[in-house]
């Protein structure tokens, strides 16, 4: 009988290792590979919510989603004036409103001062600004931070997520998003 | 030394410096109770089952961040309206995709998830169910 258990010590010996190996390289593989610590929106390829946001500028009016439904393509862009990359991006919206790109702004918990001097320091591409004291927009259209900018198509359905300032780099692309949105 | 030192702490505060933050006071239900304590209940119980998505390892009950407490005061106002936990979960997930819930969701890809006890379960069962016959077959043959 005891014989019979001995028998074959082969695999249950080395089983323990090769699964404690097979952890291990998880472990590390995990702590190697760069971590992607930004959340897509999973709300691309729906509608816009509604939402009718009071103006956030007295020069600009406030921003409703009837807007997007013109049958034109626009850009939202999700901001604020505490947000340093917002401040680095505005070359890049400026270029694409000087290319005849519509843009509209979400100001992120912001008040009318600080986003008149922000616009007076960055200059402003935005036709329309929405007041989102709550992130209640934010949080509708599912983006997790500032600057965010979304490509929405005529009929109001967000196409394109782009996560972060817009450097030189990305307005080709962003153009490209926006030319396949028109279509 | 001393230098070094103020050199050093200056570091250690230079990133709460550079962080910006807004000027605008937190949102009304982002740190204040509901009336209704069962309500209230309900609502913190979900927020704790949320993930904060500025400090991913916070929930939103935990974290200090303005859209976490933006996120609170939504879940504090649609609780408050009578909206189903889960349902402002899910109104959540379908923006965010699960990675906010720290509830797993039940969908094919989390079954191993769930089938895991069981199969473990089963396979200790059958493991111990050998060793008991063996030992019960040793002890039979002993004169």
């Amino acid at each position: 009988m005891s014989g019979e258990v001995r028998k074959k010590p082969g695999l249950a010996l080395w089983l323990p290792l090769i699964l404690f190996a097979g952890f291990f390289a998880l472990v590390i593989w995990g702590l190697v590979r760069p971590a992607d610590r930004e959340v897509a929106s999973a709300f691309i390829g729906k509608p816009l919510p509604a939402f009718d946001l009071p103006p956030a500028t007295d020069d600009r009016p406030g921003l409703a989603t009837a807007v997007f439904k013109a049958g034109k393509p626009r850009l939202l862009n999700v901001f604020a004036s505490w947000c340093v990359p917002c401040a680095v991006e505005s070359p890049q919206l400026a270029q694409l409103a000087g290319q005849g790109v519509e843009i509209d702004g979400v100001a992120i918990r912001d008040r009318k001062e600080d986003v008149a001097r922000f616009l007076a320091q960055n200059g402003n591409p935005f036709a329309r600004i929405g007041k989102d004291d709550l992130s209640q927009v934010q949080l509708a259209i599912g983006s997790s931070g500032v600057p965010e900018t979304f490509v929405i198509d005529g009929k109001g359905v967000i196409r394109y997520q782009h996560i972060g300032d817009i450097r030189p780099e990305d307005v080709p692309l962003i153009l490209a998003k926006l030319e396949e949105a028109g279509k | 030394m001393r230098r070094l030192l103020i050199a050093f702490f200056a570091l250690l505060l230079a990133p709460t410096l550079v962080v910006a933050q807004d000027a605008m006071p937190p949102a009304p239900y982002a740190y204040r109770q509901l009336d209704d304590p069962a309500k209230e209940a309900k609502a913190q119980a979900l927020m704790e089952t949320l993930r904060c998505l500025k400090c991913q390892s916070q929930s939103i009950a935990d974290s200090d961040a303005p859209m976490a407490g933006d996120m609170r005061h939504q879940v504090r106002t649609r609780i408050a309206a009578g909206e189903d936990p889960e349902a402002i979960r899910q109104w959540l997930i379908e923006r965010y995709g699960d990675y906010v819930s720290y509830t797993p969701q039940v969908k094919p890809i989390t079954w191993p998830l769930f089938a895991a006890p069981l199969v473990f379960l089963a396979l200790a069962a059958l493991l111990l169910r050998g060793r008991f016959r063996r030992r019960a077959d040793n002890e039979g043959d002993k004169p």
